[in-house]
């Protein structure tokens, strides 16, 4: 927006407005990273220190144990000294399980939304605006009521304990992405489709070549968010998958969560867990966020 | 941005037996696009809330066989004052939940889009929205404890002291719906920061030439041009605030005293803690229907189908 009159006005003043914006948006980093720094205060101390530092931002004896507990590189004997179960979770396996189990789904869902959202944005045909309607609705199932039959439905299946049965609810949609794709459609310009139809392009082809293309943030912006949902799924996974070998991330960090032999939750082992599982995610959104801004930058300006 | 109609050459065939054809075809694709889609609906929502119907009129205990009981559960749930204070305590919290945490949202992703370059702090905003719900009750289980969390030995220097926050009946849902507002307001943020990215720099560069200032810009260009964004956000956050369980189930139990007893958390009681999986599904499917009309109220209010760029 400074590109406006980039000469005649070299430097913006500052006026309060600013500068209370600017405080506001430093208030809410604070606010957002505040207990985030408590979850890693809390992965570096240890399970004896914990409640005797509580009221500390950083612990006086830092320890990296809880992460060693994790990462399973400490015996279980130690793992069980440090305040854990001395039960271990293969961490390996259930990171590369999240990963399959996430990058099926994003890929499936983010491409199938597309092309239905397209479809309710841009092409006429009967039934359209009815069919949305189900969507929509399909959206306020309250979730607790899909569970148990959908369970039976994979159950009949024989897809219990398989990655087909963790994928098969997510991979070809959810109402959520092909209401927001619709969304944003529905606010792009049609003049470029308009032209590129008038040149004798299909609808098919002004989805792949056009469409898509100008609709780059929005996608990236919607795989980024099924990635978080998904990484961080837990019911769905913890019913299907029995076997250790399948166990995702959130289903596997479980074990820290109530497993001490005094039968508190290892809070910092739980907090050792949760902050590598995150990491993923968050440098994700990092590199991948600066590509939403760009090409929301660049199809903007056209 | 007009449409260049007098580039195009001359038709071969009348206008009405080519837009019959284009017609046709268009309606072909639609369908060939919306069909993964329709499969996956019908087999993991359509049908299973189907089921979830005929459930509704059964006494079923998950263990034997359902026993039709016609409308008895619908009847008890219109006479159950359970259901009815679930149902307040529901609306109470969204009704503390919805307008600031909207509020906030569009506040922070216009200050994202005016004043931050940096995708770094961007990210830091995002980052509540990157823990699971489970986790994130736990983690403010540990913030607010009454007499080791952090929070609280800091109130205890000021003049506000110790607050019971999950543990008092007053405090209890407006600290549920605060947890919920900083898990998703950047979430949401980013949502209307993605909607804000996509009008055109030229309406702007229009409105600064015409002298408009930051104030009238906002309300004249930017909320109408974010309307099926804010369409979006209203709905879905509505809807998912409606059905809020998780933060409760970890944190409160529906305590104290009932006060944090939500709609969904009753369900769920009736469902995995009394085996009542009718009566369960029918108050689902009240839940539902509610819904249903607050959602077709609102985007009849809202304009849901139009875009003000057309």
């Amino acid at each position: 927006m400074t590109t406006a009159a980039p000469a005649d006005r070299p430097k913006k003043p500052i006026s309060i407005g600013r500068i209370i914006a600017w405080i506001l948006l430093a208030l809410m980093v604070v606010i957002s990273v505040f207990p985030v720094l408590i979850v890693l205060k809390t992965a570096l101390t240890s399970n004896k220190d914990i409640f005797t530092e509580s009221a500390r931002l950083w612990p006086t004896r830092p320890t990296l144990i809880n992460f060693e507990r994790v990462l399973g590189l400490v015996s279980p004997e130690v793992a069980q000294a440090a305040g854990g179960s001395g039960s271990t979770i293969s961490f390996a396996s259930a990171t590369w399980n999240s990963v399959v189990f996430t990058v099926l789904i994003v890929v499936g869902q983010t491409f199938f939304c597309a092309m239905a959202a397209y479809s309710f944005a841009r092409l006429k045909f009967p039934g359209r605006d009815f069919i949305f309607t189900l969507f929509l609705i399909a959206l306020m199932i309250p979730g607790i009521v899909l569970f148990i039959p959908n369970f039976i439905t994979i159950k009949n299946l024989g897809w219990l304990n398989t990655m087909q049965g963790m994928v098969a609810p997510f991979i070809l949609m959810s109402p959520f992405g092909v209401f927001f794709l619709r969304q944003f459609f529905l606010s792009l310009p049609r003049e470029t489709e308009e032209a590129a139809l008038i040149d004798g392009a299909n609808p098919f082809t002004i989805f792949f070549r056009i469409t898509l293309p100008m609709a780059q943030g929005p996608l990236v912006t919607l795989a980024i968010l099924t990635t978080i949902g998904m990484w961080n799924e837990f019911f769905w996974p913890f019913l299907i998958a029995k076997d250790d070998h399948l166990f995702t991330l959130p289903v596997a960090l479980q074990t820290f969560r109530t497993q001490t032999p005094q039968g508190s939750p290892d809070w910092s082992g739980l907090m050792a867990g949760t902050f590598i599982a995150t990491v993923p995610v968050f440098i994700l959104l990092i590199a991948l966020g600066r590509r939403v801004v760009e090409s929301l930058a660049f199809s903007g300006s056209k | 941005m007009t449409v260049q109609s007098d580039a195009i050459p001359a038709p071969a065939v009348t206008a009405g037996q080519r837009n019959t054809r284009r017609g046709s075809q268009e309606a072909m694709i639609g369908y060939l696009f919306i069909l993964p889609a329709i499969i996956g609906f019908v087999l993991f929502y359509l049908y299973p809330a189907i089921r979830g119907f005929t459930i509704s009129f059964t006494d079923w205990n998950l263990l034997s066989a359902p026993k039709n009981v016609g409308l008895d559960n619908y009847a008890t749930a219109i006479h159950d004052p359970k259901f009815w204070s679930a149902l307040a305590i529901t609306v109470k919290y969204v009704l503390w939940n919805i307008p600031l945490q909207t509020i906030l949202a569009i506040l922070l992703a216009v200050a994202m889009d005016r004043l931050v370059k940096s995708m770094f702090i961007k990210g830091l905003l995002i980052v509540p929205y990157l823990l699971s719900s489970v986790l994130v009750a736990l983690i403010f289980l540990w913030l607010l404890d009454p007499l080791l969390g952090i929070v609280n030995i800091w109130l205890s220097h000021t003049p506000i002291g110790k607050q019971a926050f999950f543990a008092s009946e007053t405090q209890a849902i407006p600290t549920i719906a605060m947890v919920n507002i900083w898990k998703y307001t950047g979430f949401n943020a980013l949502l209307f920061y993605a909607g804000l990215q996509s009008i055109p720099r030229t309406v702007y560069e229009a409105a600064a030439i015409d002298g408009a200032q930051e104030w009238s810009t906002f309300w004249k260009i930017t909320m109408p041009l974010l309307r099926p964004v804010t369409v979006f956000v209203l709905v879905t956050s509505v809807i998912g605030s409606f059905q809020i369980f998780d933060t409760i189930a970890v944190a409160t139990q529906g305590g104290p005293a009932d006060a944090t007893k939500v709609l969904v958390f009753y369900i769920y009681q009736n469902a995995f803690s009394f085996f009542k999986m009718g009566y369960a599904t029918a108050m689902s499917m009240l839940l539902f229907a509610l819904l249903v009309v607050f959602t077709l109220v609102q985007m009849r209010l809202l304009r849901a189908n139009e875009s003000d760029l057309d």
